[in-house]
């Protein structure tokens, strides 16, 4: 085990140099640590540069500017979940943030994290894509945004390049009568990693018509899947069964999962379509109290 | 690379010490400041018996970098008696037997506490999904949830 250098810097500008001077792959950022300092003790990874960057005030508020809603991507979820602007505006994404892990896990877990990590079941990806969340990254060449929906490129591999790391999600605020949900299945009541997630927002007309609409799933595939399909089958209709199942079809022919010590391939393949059945259906009703 | 001097409050104390920059908080805390109340389980943020307050929310100390609590505030299971007079808590576990072997006890408790610090009533299914990610070994829960559920009572002034 070589020596490890501890870094705190308080600006990104700071974080992106220590960053870019590090030798290629020597160095990780440190938000809440819950995936990173685990992988550091079973000897996965052996950084020899830390560089937390919860000193950075751009990674840890939540405020809405510009139109989004901007979170920070080093803050906790417990801070985040009573920040007033997230519920109200996202109640999908907050479900979905909740679920992450214990009351512990959640003092120190982030929605930055959560993405970086690029678990295929990360629970607040599929949230944060289906509401065409954008990632703000720094690096050498100054900041970018990528959609969240193109952040993760395999499973624990992501578009992050050399010396850059995420400051921040920026999620538009939902159009009128627009609204999300997530459900994820796992074996037990609390504390397990979904077997399969799904996110679904959607878009109503005064007449209670989908106009828009979004499906993710997590779980079932090396990345967060969108399923136009799914999508398809529930605009222009009025989120009726038929609609439904025929989304839930789409969501599971659009399954390619893995069997797992938590699910057949068969198994994940159904539940996509009941949760994603499920999930638009929660959608629905809260975007048509949204009038 | 050298030691890392840390300037940290520890249950309001302003206190400071020496770590490596792989020493975690849990490790310091017996280790450098010989407050061994707080407890090793399973290193991976799974058990909950390293539970341990950064800033008031509750985290696992086996989670956090020693070097990271530089100018925080920490609370440990050494903070919550008064003296000799036993928190509510403290004094329900006993009560209640919600202890065999202890290992978990003191994660349990600041978890709890941290429980009835934002929700002074909660019902019992909110007590077992705060204490989700404590584990115990030995008592089945059932004592753990009954004793907290009494102390929340006890704190609120509830007479029975």
């Amino acid at each position: 085990m070589e020596s490890m250098h501890y870094e705190s810097p308080a600006t990104v500008a700071e974080a992106v140099r220590l960053l870019s001077d590090a030798p290629p792959g020597s160095a990780r950022v440190l938000a809440g640590g819950t995936d990173l300092l685990v992988q550091m003790r079973i000897g996965r990874i052996d950084p020899a540069l830390i560089v937390d960057v919860k000193r950075i005030p751009e990674t840890r508020g939540v405020a809405v500017r510009d139109g989004a809603l901007v979170i920070g991507a080093s803050l906790e979820t417990m801070t985040l979940r009573r920040a007033p602007d997230l519920e109200k505006n996202f109640p999908g994404l907050a479900e979905a943030a909740a679920l992450i892990g214990s009351d512990q896990i959640q003092g120190r877990a982030s929605l930055g994290g959560n993405l970086c990590n690029a678990s295929p079941a990360a629970d607040t990806v599929p949230a944060l894509i289906v509401l065409g969340a954008q990632a703000e990254i720094a690096g050498p060449e100054g900041t970018r945004r990528v959609p969240v929906a193109e952040f993760v490129t395999g499973p624990g591999s992501t578009v992050l390049g050399r010396g850059e790391f995420l400051v921040s999600l920026h999620v538009p605020l939902p159009a009128p009568r627009s609204a999300d949900a997530y459900l994820r299945l796992i074996p037990r009541t609390e504390m397990d990693i979904a077997v399969v997630g799904s996110a679904v927002s959607v878009t109503l007309d005064a007449g209670g018509t989908c106009t828009a609409a979004r499906v993710v799933l997590g779980a079932v595939a090396p990345t967060a899947i969108e399923v136009p399909e799914a999508a398809a089958a529930l605009i222009g209709s009025t989120l009726d069964d038929a609609a439904l199942g025929r989304a839930g079809q789409a969501a599971t022919a659009a399954c390619n999962p893995i069997n797992d010590m938590r699910g057949t391939v068969e198994y994940r393949r159904k539940v996509a379509a009941v949760l994603t059945r499920r999930a638009a259906a929660k959608a629905a009703e809260r975007a048509a109290g949204r009038n | 690379m050298g030691r890392i001097h840390v300037r940290t409050r520890i249950n309001g104390e302003a206190t400071e010490f020496l770590c490596d920059p792989r020493q975690t908080l849990l490790d310091a805390l017996r280790d450098e400041l010989q407050l061994t109340g707080t407890k090793e389980g399973c290193t991976t943020g799974d058990c909950g018996a390293c539970s341990v307050t950064l800033d008031g929310l509750l985290v696992c100390s086996c989670l956090v970098l020693a070097a990271e609590t530089e100018g925080h505030d920490v609370g440990t299971i050494e903070g919550m008696a008064q003296g000799e007079t036993l928190h509510p808590l403290q004094q329900k576990f006993l009560e209640h037997a919600a202890l065999q072997c202890g290992v978990c006890t003191p994660g349990f408790l600041v978890a709890a506490k941290a429980l009835l610090d934002r929700e002074p009533d909660p019902s019992e299914k909110q007590v077992r999904y705060a204490l989700a990610g404590n584990l115990c070994r030995c008592t089945g829960y059932d004592k753990i949830i009954r004793a907290v559920l009494d102390a929340a009572a006890e704190l609120r002034g509830d007479t029975r």
